[in-house]
């Protein structure tokens, strides 16, 4: 193996286009033996296409590949793994209805007599998921165990595959913290190793933990390359953006004027079995509650909760001052809740439709099948609700699944401004869109705040939480730990509260 | 004017079929009356769609839910039975026909019931009546091909109105009324986005249950229909093969109305032209003196023809093409198509 | 233990042995090598159909033309060896078309990324139109070599035999459980049924798969053919209709997910052995008619599918707990 430090992978001058659009212009990397390479941009910077085009997935228009010093041509991720480049692409990586030992050799099934050796396959899975610390069941379907176990398994199945390049997308966007520690200690032993790693977040402080090297991408061309030494985050942020960001700042808002009458939205001891232990809460109009928590604390349940897609098993529910039930989202909706889920894609969008039927949906719904909402006032809806919120392209008539990220969160959450909501619940509705629609919706949530609407944001983004929550709930192990109000809520403390839970849980 | 465009392909290809039979058959497209009574090629086309049109109105919802519903040709049979049990057993035609109705409409909710409530996929779900719902027709009719003789009963499959024979106008009556129900309300658009992406629906407060439970019970109440006019028509109901492979053809004539099998968008009337298609080929072959086996391989032919027009991978090649070529079409896609595609299943 | 994923065999096993001992109890002769052995006679064709359609299913796909092309392959050998021709050329011919046929549909199904239940319904149209275009009467055949091949049995105790179809129906299922669980193309079925995108990414080569896996679909159901022209020493284009049907409840019956990546082969042998018990305790009884075949047939694919929805649910829960030893940094 080349010694660390030498050029392992050189890209230079890649081109790509689908159907006349530009993805990729002229993009190079260069990635050395034993590094770990970040790599980034906002969404459409043409990340994955570049993965994809460096794992064989797509034929690249123009460019050359060197792998130490030679050209080569992946025509598929076979070849790709081949000739020692392996990747673990993001979501789908590995097959869930496969057991572990069949997961990590399909397709180079040990055989005897041409037949599978089955006794071997399963010594061989053990032997090498051992040597990243794993004890599992190599005959154990995937899907009895947790997603970080099977990232570690798609890492061990990539690496064993390839042995030199191994690309990583997002392989941390849904783990917890611990979770990610434990993926880390493993890509850092692999680099020790002499493995040159390439990993996709969004995770900027994920890269300043683990990364080498930074390569940034931006409208598919590469606008900087560098060490992680010689790029401190305001550099890197103003790289990502394009343009000198005013101030990267975390001003504690004014204070927040809330009437100190009761709450409307009173949650008592209001819980489910599994999901998140009892919790009260208080929503008040005109004030953000936050909600800080890592993945798996049960931040997300408490939204379903709340908003009535799990049913609580405990509690009580009161909407100024009557008691209420809440055993669907259509209840919820009927008392003037919306909700933006973190599943955008899943959960949110209904893709084929246009983005004026996607705006209408929720109301429409919540007026019932016969009673229609006529084209003209669907129409003069969206049209209200693209320019308010700046939804681009402007064009009502397009069906939302061609819209970026941050504009389908935008008509996501026009789809519940159009219902005039009286609580709105977030769950991460900054997540995974670009930082120009990251800026436009946390001043969309000031503003509705002012405008008196009850809000519950969830976000992973504490610096968010402290510039526009009047409280910050935190959560650990599926338990609501503690109410931060005033002076309390800033960065810190928050980390601390976090920090501590997760402390005293273990 | 945006609903002819999108009844276009249909309509082209209905004229084409026709243009062609009558190029086969002189005086093909003659339509006389005679008794003050329609009568001509067209009619009979007319006519003889009649089931599938009826199937096809009921498989548009279900399929634009992501659905699809396998027992309609079974349901026929078990209503067929039904009815024609009843009108043996000298039953007023009123009580015949809502008994018939409300047993489609069973079926209907049956199958809504495993698919909506129990999450069944609608394939799997609906396999189940259509395996076991020829054998309760055969348990209705004891196993014998029934036969009645009810000239009230026989008018529903072979009387006219106004000179329009019956069944002709109980599909475009029953077409009239659920397209307009389904598009002066917002049954429509709701049943759309259920079809899209059901979870999102049902987290904005669509009520996508009730929606996919209304869609196969109307599909059961269309397929009560079409076994009712079956069984009138040939005065006795067969079991065995009332609407026997009649689900196929109804699944043909929504595919070739250009609803798409992966859900959403819809139209009932492109489907009903679909039926029509189908029909047209049936008769002109047989017209044109050619071995009605030949039927089978021209509807093989038909079906991959459709399909290999509307499958993603010619879709994307015509859309590059399109956007080469710099026409205004809305549907083409910039995105690359595996970032989608990834999510697809 | 029995793991959560063979939760469904075990209760295809466990319904197969009451059923028989329900039958065994009415009408004690059914516990019999003779019974047993028409058993394996009688349903040999849907068996060896039932085998090619468990791939197709494991695979997340559907094949509906299974029925026609076994009567399109009864009519056209029995029509070839009418005219002259040795039976086992016409067997060899008949083998080699369904097996491109499917192949074919496989091509069509991965590379127009079109969905399998369409193309094999028009698989099923063409077929069926072929067998009617050929003769739409019933070809009766005999040749010394047919004679030969059903003169070929094991005697069982008691009157009981097993057939030369029946052996062909058991070697098929021995051969395709070798083939699903023992090699690296039925992995790769089953990876095909998990998800096509991810076992792509993986490295399974999906089109070599999809086709191979629907011209084995279309082999079998042309030695289903075959079978069933023995069967029947007959070839008629109206047979066989409906028996997708039959196999998809065997298959199902048999406790493979219908939507496609788990299940075994030898399921489907269980799924078959219900059917046909069910159809032979109608007979032994005497007074029961046979649509109630259908019904029963019904209500097992209804109780199955019920089920596996349940099991699918039990381990979704929560992941299995696992120990994770840091390893020191610089290895």
């Amino acid at each position: 193996m080349a010694e660390h430090g030498a050029v392992l992978l050189e890209a230079r001058g890649i081109d790509k286009s689908f159907f006349n659009v530009k993805v990729l212009d002229g993009v190079d990397l260069t990635l050395r033996t034993g590094e770990i390479h970040a790599l980034l941009g906002e969404n459409g910077a043409g990340k994955s296409t570049l993965v994809k085009i460096l794992t064989g997935a797509y034929r690249r228009d123009a460019g050359t590949l060197r792998l130490a010093g030679e050209e080569i041509e992946p025509l598929s991720v076979a070849e790709a793994q081949a000739l020692s480049i392996g990747t673990v692409y993001q979501e789908v990586n590995l097959l869930d209805n496969l057991t572990v030992a069949e997961n990590l050799y399909l397709g180079r099934q040990p055989l005897r007599f041409g037949m599978v050796d089955r006794r071997r396959m399963r010594a061989d899975a053990r032997a090498l998921l051992a040597r990243y610390g794993l004890d599992v069941d190599p005959d154990e379907t995937l899907s009895a165990y947790s997603v970080a176990i099977r990232q570690v398994i798609a890492i061990a199945r990539a690496v064993d595959l390839s042995g030199r390049v191994l690309f990583l997308d997002e392989p941390t966007a849904s783990l917890d913290a611990r979770e990610v520690e434990m993926v880390f200690s493993i890509l850092r032993r692999l680099r020790a190793e002499g493995l040159s790693i390439v990993i996709i977040t969004h995770f900027l402080d994920q890269v300043y933990a683990i990364a080498d090297r930074i390569t940034v991408l931006r409208n598919g061309r590469m606008v900087g390359s560098a060490a992680i030494a010689d790029l401190p985050r305001r550099d890197l942020v103003s790289l990502m953006l394009g343009r000198e960001l005013e101030a990267e700042t975390h001003r504690r808002p004014v204070e927040v004027a809330v009437d100190d009458g009761p709450a409307a939205f009173r949650f008592r001891n209001f819980g489910r079995r599994g999901s998140v232990r009892p919790f009260d809460m208080d929503i008040r109009h005109g004030e953000v509650i936050g909600i800080a928590g890592l993945l798996g604390s049960g931040r997300s349940e408490t939204a379903f909760l709340l908003f009535g897609i799990d049913k609580a098993d405990s509690g009580t529910v009161e909407i100024d001052g009557k008691p209420v039930t809440l055993s669907s989202p259509v209840d919820a909706i009927s008392h003037g809740f919306g909700f933006c889920p973190e599943e955008r894609k899943t959960d949110g969008i209904v893709a084929d439709l246009s983005v004026r039927e996607n705006i209408v949906l929720a109301l429409q719904a919540r007026r019932g099948w016969a009673r229609p909402i006529g084209y003209r006032e669907s129409l003069a809806l969206a049209e209200h609700y693209i320019k308010a919120l700046d939804i681009r392209p402007p064009d009502p008539e397009r069906p939302i699944k061609f819209l970026s990220g941050g504009n389908q969160q935008k008509a996501i959450l026009a789809r519940w401004l159009a219902t005039d909501p009286r609580l709105l619940i977030l769950d991460e509705p900054t997540r995974g869109i670009d930082i120009g629609a990251h800026a436009e919706i946390i001043r969309l949530i000031e503003k509705l705040r002012e405008e008196g609407v009850a809000l519950v944001v969830i976000s992973s983004e504490i610096e968010e939480l402290v510039a526009y929550a009047s409280r910050v709930v935190v959560l650990s192990d599926r338990t609501h730990l503690r109410e931060l109000t005033g002076d309390e809520i800033n960065a810190a403390t928050i980390v601390n509260a976090m920090a501590m839970a997760a402390g005293e849980a273990a | 004017m945006r609903k002819l465009k999108r009844l276009a392909p249909q309509i082209v290809a209905l004229v084409l079929v026709l243009f062609a039979v009558t190029l086969a058959v002189p005086g093909f497209l003659s339509i006389s009356v005679q008794n003050g009574r329609l009568y001509g090629s067209l009619v009979d086309i007319c006519v003889r769609a009649a089931p599938v049109a009826l199937l096809a109105i009921g498989m548009t919802l279900v399929i634009a839910t992501r659905g699809i519903d396998l027992s309609v040709g079974a349901v026929m049979a078990i209503t067929g039975a039904i009815a024609a049990t009843l009108v043996a057993d000298n039953q007023p035609l009123v009580v015949v026909l809502l008994v018939s109705l409300g047993i489609g409409l069973a079926c209907g909710l049956w199958n809504g019931a495993l698919v909506a409530l129990l999450d069944l996929q609608p394939i799997i779900a609906t396999l189940i009546l259509m395996v076991a719902g020829r054998g309760i027709a055969q348990l209705v009719t004891g196993g014998t091909i029934l036969t009645f003789n009810d000239p009230a009963f026989s008018f529903i499959g072979s009387g006219a109105l106004f000179g329009v024979p019956m069944p002709v106008l109980i599909w475009l009556v029953a077409g009239l009324v659920v397209g307009l129900v389904v598009r002066r309300s917002a049954l429509g658009l709701l049943i759309e986005a259920v079809g899209v992406n059901r979870r999102a629906s049902s987290l904005v407060g669509v009520r996508s249950r009730f929606l996919i439970v209304a869609a196969y019970a109307i599909s059961g109440l269309c397929a009560a229909l079409a076994g009712m006019i079956v069984t009138a028509d040939i005065h006795g109901a067969d079991a065995n093969n009332a609407g026997l492979w009649l689900e196929l053809d109804a699944i043909l004539a929504v595919v070739i109305g250009g609803t798409s099998l992966s859900g959403g968008r819809f139209s009932i009337t492109a489907s009903l032209i679909g039926a029509l298609i189908i029909q047209s080929l049936n008769t002109g072959i047989l017209m044109s003196g050619w071995p009605p086996e030949f039927n089978l391989i021209v509807k093989a032919a038909a079906i991959v023809v459709i399909l290999t027009l509307q499958s993603p991978t010619v879709a994307t090649a015509l859309s590059g093409l399109r956007a080469t070529f710099g026409s205004a079409s809305r549907s083409n896609s910039h995105e690359p198509t595996g970032k989608a595609g990834a999510r697809a299943k | 233990m029995i793991r959560n994923r063979n939760l469904p065999f075990a209760a295809t096993v466990l319904v197969f042995a009451g059923i028989y001992l329900l039958c065994v109890l009415q009408f004690p002769t059914m516990l019999s090598f003779r019974v047993a052995g028409n058993l394996l006679t009688d349903n040999a064709f849907l068996g060896v159909a039932a085998v090619g359609m468990t791939f197709v299913i494991l695979s997340g796909g559907i094949d509906l033309s299974i029925g026609a092309v076994i009567a399109f392959t009864s009519v056209f050998v029995a029509v070839l060896v009418r005219a002259g021709v040795h039976p086992a050329v016409a067997f060899a011919l008949a083998l080699t078309l369904s097996t491109a046929f499917g192949a074919v549909m496989g091509m069509t199904i991965h590379y127009l990324a079109m969905p399998a239940f369409v193309v094999t319904l028009a698989g099923m149209f063409l077929a069926r139109g072929a067998a009617f275009l050929i003769t739409t009467d019933s070809v009766p055949i005999s040749h010394e070599f047919l004679d030969m091949l059903k003169s070929l049995y094991i005697q069982l105790p008691g009157k009981g035999r097993l057939t030369f179809i029946g052996m062909v129906m058991l070697a098929t299922f021995v051969i395709g459980m070798v083939l699903a669980h023992r090699t690296r193309f039925g992995a790769n079925v089953y990876a095909l049924g998990g998800s096509q995108q991810s076992s792509e990414l993986m490295g399974v080569p999906a089109a070599a798969t999809t086709v191979r896996l629907y011209a084995l679909s279309g082999f079998l159901a042309g030695l289903a053919g075959l079978v069933y022209t023995l069967y029947t020493s007959a070839g008629y284009s109206l047979a066989t209709v409906g028996v997708e049907l039959d196999a998809i409840a065997a298959v199902v019956v048999g406790g493979t997910l219908l939507s496609g990546g788990s299940g075994l082969v030898l399921g489907t042998l269980f799924g078959v052995f219900i059917q046909g018990l069910i159809q032979t305790y109608i007979v032994f009884d005497g007074s029961l008619s046979s649509w109630w075949t259908k019904i029963a047939i019904g209500i097992l694919l209804f109780v199955f599918i019920v089920l596996q929805r349940a099991t699918l649910l039990l381990p979704r829960r929560s992941g299995k707990a696992v120990a994770f030893t840091p390893i020191p940094r610089g290895g």
